[in-house]
């Protein structure tokens, strides 16, 4: 997914410099303010589709700014990134209207794989479908059947809410740590590979014996799930 | 600065000073009220004395003339004591009387006065006297009075008896209070002294205790509670910055080198991509090292998250979830038995990451060193008494008993896990959670293997207080 406008609110020029051209190179729009005033007011009055905005800013901070925001009714998804990496603080963080918490520092792979998960939730606002579909495979979210080609897959409530999540971002990278937030509400870095493992599992009864795979692994990066012929 | 100075200077010192000028203002007030009551009294017994005198005498007037009221006078003069009579003319001629001479202003006054007079055959001595001056029809003047000298001694013994008493007074007061601040001195000095030892840079000097409980006991045990934890946390600190110098240099060194070798290298792309990828992955485990060091300070200075009561039979459940098929891959047999609806007041987070924690090290660390021994891993969490324990138990080759308490310090790492990847924060963030939820973390002999038990007080039926170290050692089962 490509073409999102973006905008970064951070006041360390070297990482926002960073971060513009990172996400330029990726495809998509990426503007700057310095300050927190300068960030409420272009998100206030500019279309983006997800704010990247640092906590700790200078004339407005991160979590006022997203108040205020929220308090004007603009609904823009929001990101925080954070020095402060505490449980406590990413509750906060959350409380004042962020969608999501990444604490610094980070892999530009999982900002970038979290903000296109909000830019694509901007786009599909609204609309709470029953039916995920990725080619030929097939989750009903009311039923929790899953089949593939047709054919009925069992599957345990765990791999239920790995594959839905996976499902709702097909087309996304989706990393290890954003799963194990969103389908084991978790926030520590497991030492052992235990989500690897989840998913080689999901893999081998969605995949196994198909010619097309759909469930990828994104070196680097994270998991994919999309029609392999795309 | 000379003792005495010393001791005007004492707050106790100011204080008995004080007390001892309020004490003696009162008691000056107290013997100038009784003196004027007194001296009232004795005045108005005179002044009564006087008027029935004089109603006697106008009566004996009134009977037998002025040669009665001369007998009756000169009867009573005869009698010894301090009335005074004196009879004039209305011109002022005596004819009869003790008194040879008065002021002249006296005879023409009225009511009751003070005045002054002199006795017959008295030279100068001028005594002081309370009279009244009565016209008797016939315009004869009498005069009678009565001698107040007694009363101005009595005034006069009063007011040195209260001088010697206000010398007491302040002295005894001043006394006592030197006492006083002595006692607290000595005993402030020594604390004083002992601070200075402390200031010096000797944390582990203690403030004198005497075992009385009085004030400055509670204050000098308060304070050495204080001094405890500020040592502590000092320790902890000094542990932390000698351990960052040792073991975080050891990363950063490699990141530098691999970032060196990365700057230096020239033409194939994928050998630089791939020590670019170690410069991640090392700059990575930095981060981890850091968070794990933030954590466990956080939890140490007791500035730690918000904690609820929690379900802990279910975290547990959901980590062993978590695990299972990590360690299954890995050919780990794992086993969790976990009683059901366990409470305890708790960091959900923070728990789920103790446990993963200690499963990490199971599985990293649980491989048996005796041949013939598989792989096991088990989570058994259970309630004993008021506490919940959450062990987790391997196969592995343990921990010997002399360095159980040593590898919950950070960063250190047996000789024989070295050659493993990890920092050695693992199981010394474990130990600041458990005591953060006033539990403790336990290793114990799982024969063979180890057995990590994470202790945490139950919250149903009154949440009993178990101490940072609970050493209230227990048998080591299995």
């Amino acid at each position: 997914m490509s073409d999102m406008r973006l905008l970064v609110i951070e006041d360390d020029s070297e990482a926002a410099a960073y971060l513009v051209k990172a996400f330029r190179e990726q495809g998509h729009l990426a503007d700057h303010a310095a300050d927190g005033l300068d960030g409420y007011a272009r998100a206030s009055e500019g279309d983006y589709d997800v704010l990247i905005v640092d906590r700790m800013l200078p004339k407005l901070d991160g979590l006022s700014l997203i108040s205020s925001l929220r308090a004007q009714k603009i609904e823009t998804p929001v990101l925080i990134l954070s020095a402060l990496g505490q449980v406590d603080d990413r509750v906060k963080g959350l409380r004042a209207g962020g969608d999501d918490y990444l604490p610094k520092p980070y892999a530009f792979s999982e900002l970038l794989a979290r903000v296109e998960a909000l830019g694509r939730r901007k786009a599909g606002a609204g609309t709470q479908e029953t039916l995920y579909r990725v080619a030929d495979l097939e989750l009903d979210r009311l039923s929790h059947k899953l089949t593939r080609a047709g054919q009925e897959i069992p599957l345990q409530p765990r791999e239920f809410r790995l594959l839905e999540y996976l499902m709702k971002h097909a087309g996304q990278v989706v990393t290890r740590t954003m799963l194990l937030e969103n389908v084991w509400d978790y926030h520590f870095d497991p030492q052992t590979n235990v989500i690897d493992v989840h998913i080689s599992r999901l893999r081998s009864k969605i995949d196994k014996g198909h010619d097309t795979q759909l469930l990828h692994t994104i070196r680097g990066a994270g998991y994919m799930i999309r029609d392999g012929a795309a | 600065m000379s003792a005495l100075a010393k001791l005007f200077r004492t707050t106790a010192f100011k204080l008995a000073l004080v007390y001892s000028i309020v004490f003696a203002v009162a008691a000056s007030l107290v013997v100038m009220n009784v003196g004027r009551s007194v001296r009232g009294v004795l005045e108005d017994q005179i002044g009564e004395t006087i008027d029935a005198d004089i109603r006697g005498l106008s009566d004996q007037y009134a009977q037998g003339g002025v040669q009665q009221v001369v007998q009756s006078i000169e009867r009573r003069i005869r009698q010894p004591g301090g009335d005074i009579y004196l009879l004039t003319t209305f011109a002022g001629e005596p004819i009869v009387g003790n008194v040879a001479s008065l002021p002249a202003a006296t005879l023409s006054s009225e009511g009751l006065v003070a005045t002054t007079y002199q006795r017959p055959g008295e030279r100068e001595a001028k005594r002081r006297a309370m009279a009244r001056v009565f016209v008797l029809p016939g315009n004869y003047r009498l005069l009678v009075g009565h001698d107040v000298e007694e009363v101005e001694r009595l005034r006069k013994i009063l007011r040195q008896a209260l001088s010697n008493s206000l010398v007491w007074l302040v002295l005894i007061g001043a006394i006592g209070g030197l006492f006083v601040a002595r006692r607290v001195l000595i005993r402030v000095d020594a604390m004083s002294e002992s601070a200075a030892v402390i200031m010096r840079g000797d944390l582990s000097r203690r403030l004198p205790i005497e075992g009385s409980g009085d004030e400055i006991d509670r204050l000098a045990v308060n304070l050495n509670a204080m001094l405890a934890r500020i040592e502590a946390l000092l320790r902890g600190m000094k542990e932390v910055s000698d351990n960052i110098a040792h073991d975080l240099r050891t990363p950063l060194t490699r990141l530098r080198n691999n970032a060196d070798a990365a700057l230096r290298l020239t033409g194939d792309p994928a050998t630089l991509h791939e020590t670019l990828d170690r410069v991640i992955a090392e700059a990575d485990s930095l981060m981890r090292i850091f968070d794990a060091l933030l954590t466990i300070a956080r939890a140490e200075s007791g500035s730690g998250p918000k904690m609820e009561a929690l379900d802990v039979s279910r975290v547990a459940e959901d980590v062993a979830e978590l695990y299972e098929a990590a360690a299954e891959e890995r050919g780990v047999a794992f086993a969790f038995a976990i009683e059901p609806g366990l409470v305890v007041r708790g960091n959900r987070e923070l728990i789920a990451q103790t446990l993963a924690n200690l499963l990490d090290n199971g599985l990293k660390y649980g491989t048996p060193a005796a041949a013939g021994l598989a792989p096991e891993l088990r989570l058994i969490v259970r309630r004993d008494d008021r506490l919940v324990r959450l062990a987790v138990e391997d196969r592995g080759p343990g921990v010997p008993p002399a360095d159980r308490d040593r590898v919950l310090d950070r960063f250190v790492r047996l000789e024989a896990s070295r050659t493993l990847p990890g920092s050695g924060l693992g199981l010394s963030l474990a130990a600041a959670i458990a005591r953060l939820h006033d539990g403790a973390l336990r290793l114990e002999d799982n024969a063979p293997g180890l057995r990590a038990v994470l202790e945490i007080p139950a919250t149903t039926s009154a949440p009993p207080r178990i101490g940072p170290q609970g050493d209230m050692t227990r048998a080591e089962t299995g």
